[in-house]
């Protein structure tokens, strides 16, 4: 990333703004708005998974608590719908931290285990808790609003989303190159010679975890407020896997990979909708592949190929 | 009260013998690789599944069974040849996604090939409850414990007293020590995966009449036989089993006396707890890194 | 008045059953070079670790300007100015080779997420004059050809001088050298001899485990010897080498 490393930033942006006039329908900026989403809580997974060398089996169980903040706290408790995103966040990031620190004290692939285990109870506990959450079959989200004035509809919300893309590929961009990203990348590299110079180990770790924590519950409280109604689905297990296999096949610890795999695998579902039970076994495949094939993921791959570095 | 007890102990035995029987295949593997296989529970549901298929397309029983757990062996195999064997050096984090990517083709394949729906075994030797203290026991529990101790004891003997598992114990503790002295290692995981395999698909062919299969059974099995692994102490066989019956035991017990609506979180609520206070589990013990 | 900057006193470490460092003592004053030497499994690199912060001792007490360090963690160790390099190289293979200098200022930078997320114009400029001190660095410790290269691209004894450098770029007090010249050849050796020379003349206090006796002898102001975990003798090179037990266990046709 050296020349300029803002330069897929400046392209992405560029087909954002093209975008929605090119698009035929709305059904197309739909896609396009859930790849956004997508491409974002990717973004902060793949700092996770890519750069901490960490992995969460569990992630969607962040994005549930985004969600559910979003429907529950306005409905039932007559919050302010801005003021449950942040609640949301908060949430998710708390329950991050206090999760994370006992877990990264250990050696090992302990945080697979302890993710796995919470994204299952959460979801358990949203399909349970029905006064609160509609159950399994969800329930409606109001949208955000203020004053008269309400966001809804795709259009406002594909550039709030757009919005946030860029701003969250600039934030990542910056936070590689730093003295905190860097103390992160050697902590991938050599956990003891990053010690050795005094990378208070622990709390990196946990830090990265809780941020892509937070960045999952926010765009949670995002779906929930352009589609207007959760369900438990949203924070399932095959969820999580899927938003895995999007880091993993754009490329681990690649921004541009995470933004790729998004829009691939948010394609995927639609291509497959009428082959029921495919969709898994080629979710399955594709995971299983790459890492075989190609375990740097789609964009180091090419990038290798073609000499450019990162 | 005591009925009432007895009565969670013995369905929380009986399922927690399936989950043993995971457990001891994620030991195996985890033994033999270091790898964390996550399609442990497709194995277990295979064997419910196949066993469900072969008995409905007419085979008799004790046929069946043979398929319903040698098929899965054979499925062990081939995962083992074509998805671990390619990627032996690879980081632990690579491993883990490809064990899952496996488990979601097995359970994809299943659910196209069988379809989604509830399917029963008829119970080994009828369904006549038997009483003791006031709680009921199904037959069908007795063989699952019954067979869950048969096979137990014969892997005890078989790491112990014969060549081939004292090769593969050896193979566990210092797989380079191993190979030196001439053990194939290469050999010894791909006969732990099919092991693994044929254990758990045994697991839910015995557990298939009392809890039923379907092609997405394998998850939950699976994942809370991984519980009663990492509890008894990743890598420890006894603990594996002690293990997988506690977990089975815990979350009757949970269910029956807090509530039951979250008797499928148990297990991990379990799991946070052993990773929160004593992550080595019962039996595992501290490693240290020389650097 | 010459408080020793590092005081051990009866340090042991057991393993299980294994003691692999026995009531060990010894002080270092600040500004010499100091050498550990002693047959393999003697407990010199256990020695090491127990210093810097990866092992805590079973007994005994380390002290750094009369202040206990003993069980404190490495990253503790890094704020009092403690460095070191390893025997089997920790390099971060997945950075380039100037980035892993740079990680070695850490402690002197803003670590700040939130700053960094944004691009924070202090952070950017402090990272500028750090890449200028991390290539003047590289250029002490003789890898100015590498400035630009990945660290998987380089040779065993490049990133061996590398450690060296991220290690400097510390800014430390006491340095501490396992085995810098293991796996080198004989050219190799020479150049890491003059650069270690370099760096204790610079001020920095230099400990070093070594097996090369050349290397020792030519260095040292100080020499520890250990043999199975226990001191056998310690003083200059000149008394080491006439004493019997050390002779005796050790030097013998080395010398």
């Amino acid at each position: 990333m050296k020349s300029h490393p803002f330069r897929g930033l400046y392209v992405v942006a560029a087909v954002l703004l093209v975008l929605p006039f090119v698009l035929p329908n709305s059904f197309y900026v739909d896609l396009a708005i859930r790849m956004a989403i997508n491409a974002v809580i990717v973004l902060g997974l793949n700092l996770l998974i890519g750069f901490a060398g960490q992995i969460s089996l569990g992630h969607a169980g962040f994005i549930g608590i985004g969600a559910y903040a979003s429907a529950a706290l306005p409905t039932h408790f007559g919050w302010h719908p801005l003021l449950a995103v942040v609640a949301g966040a908060a949430a998710a990031g708390v329950l991050a931290a206090v999760l994370a620190r006992p877990i990264f004290r250990l050696k090992g692939h302990y945080l697979a285990m302890a993710t796995l285990g919470l994204g299952i109870i959460i979801n358990i506990v949203v399909r349970n808790e029905a006064a609160w959450t509609g159950g399994p079959d969800g329930m409606a989200v109001p949208p955000m609003a203020f004053g008269s004035f309400e966001i809804s509809g795709d259009k406002l919300w594909y550039w709030i989303v757009a919005l946030l893309l860029c701003v969250s590929i600039w934030a990542s961009i910056n936070l590689i190159d730093s003295p905190f990203g860097r103390a992160l990348r050697a902590l991938h590299g050599s956990e003891v010679a990053s010690k050795v110079v005094g990378v208070q180990v622990v709390r990196y770790k946990v830090s990265i975890f809780v941020l892509s924590a937070v960045f999952a519950s926010i765009m949670g409280s995002v779906t929930a407020l352009y589609v207007g109604f959760v369900t438990p689905n949203l924070a399932d297990f095959f969820h999580s896997i899927e938003l895995v296999t999007m880091v993993v096949i754009g490329g681990m610890g690649s921004i541009y990979g995470s933004v790729l795999g998004a829009v691939l695998l948010t394609a995927l579902p639609q291509a497959l909708a009428t082959f029921e039970g495919w969709e898994t076994v080629v979710f399955g495949a594709i995971l299983m592949l790459c890492m075989i094939f190609l375990p740097k993921g789609l964009v180091p791959t090419l990038a290798a190929r073609f000499g450019k570095g990162e | 009260m005591l009925a009432q007890f007895l009565q969670f102990l013995f369905s929380g035995i009986t399922v927690g013998s399936t989950y043993a029987l995971a457990a001891l295949g994620f030991t195996l593997i985890y033994n033999s690789s270091h790898v964390i296989n996550f399609a442990q529970g497709e194995f277990i549901m295979l064997g419910g599944m196949l066993a469900v298929y072969f008995t409905h397309a007419g085979l008799p029983l004790p046929i069946a069974l043979v398929l319903a757990i040698g098929l899965p062996a054979v499925v062990g195999l081939v995962m083992e040849k074509v998805a671990i064997e390619p990627v032996k050096g690879a980081e632990p984090v690579t491993l883990i996604i490809i064990t899952i990517g496996a488990s979601l083709v097995l359970r994809g394949l299943v659910q196209i090939w069988l379809g989604k729906g509830t399917f029963s075994l008829a119970p080994f030797s009828g369904d006549q409850p038997i009483h003791v203290l006031g709680a009921t026991l199904m037959p069908q529990s007795l063989w699952v414990l019954g067979v869950t101790a048969v096979v137990v004891v014969a892997l005890w003997y078989f790491f112990t007293r014969t060549l081939m598992g004292k090769a593969m114990l050896a193979t566990s503790y210092n797989r380079v020590a191993a190979e030196l002295v001439g053990i194939n290692t290469d050999g010894v995981l791909f006969l732990s995966f099919a092991m693994s395999a044929a254990l758990g698909a045994l697991g839910g062919i015995l557990v298939t009449p009392i809890t039923l299969t379907s092609y997405d059974a394998g998850i939950m099995l699976g994942l809370k036989g991984f519980v009663g692994a990492v509890l008894g102490g990743l890598g420890n066989g006894l603990g594996a089993v002690v293990g997988g019956l506690l977990v089975g035991v815990l979350e009757a017990m949970g269910a029956g006396y807090i509530s039951s609506s979250y008797k499928d979180a148990m297990p991990f609520v379990l799991i946070l707890l052993i990773l929160f206070f004593r992550p080595s589990g019962l039996f595992g013990g501290k490693a240290t890194d020389r650097v | 008045m010459n408080m020793a900057l590092l005081d051990v006193q009866d340090l042991s470490i057991h393993f299980g059953g294994v003691k692999a460092v026995q009531n060990v003592s010894f002080s270092i004053d600040a500004g010499i070079v100091y050498a550990v030497i002693g047959p393999n499994g003697a407990g010199k690199t256990t020695l090491f670790n127990l210093i810097t912060g990866i092992y805590t001792p079973t007994s005994g007490s380390i002290l750094l300007d009369g202040q206990p360090i003993q069980g404190k963690s490495p990253d503790v160790l890094a704020q009092q100015g403690v460095a070191r390099t390893f025997q089997n190289l920790q390099i971060c293979m997945n950075m380039s080779a100037i980035e892993n200098v740079m990680v070695g200022a850490h402690l002197r930078l803003d670590r700040n997420l939130l700053k960094a997320a944004l691009r924070w114009p202090s952070i950017k400029s402090r990272d500028r004059d750090l890449r200028a001190e991390a290539v003047e660095l590289m250029r002490f410790v003789g890898l100015e050809a590498y400035t630009d290269a990945r660290a998987d691209a380089m040779s065993y004894g490049a990133l061996k001088r590398l450690e060296i450098a991220r290690a400097l770029a510390m800014k430390p007090r006491l340095l501490f050298l396992d085995e810098p010249a293991a796996g080198l050849n004989p050219k190799e050796t020479i150049e890491v001899d003059a650069l270690i020379r370099k760096v204790a003349d610079s001020g920095v206090t230099v400990v070093l485990v070594e097996h090369d006796m050349k290397m020792v002898m030519n260095l040292s102001d100080r020499i520890l010897v250990l043999d199975y975990g226990r001191k056998l003798a310690e003083g200059t090179g000149a008394e080491v080498r006439r004493n019997p037990d050390v002779i005796a266990a050790y030097l013998g046709a080395h010398a």
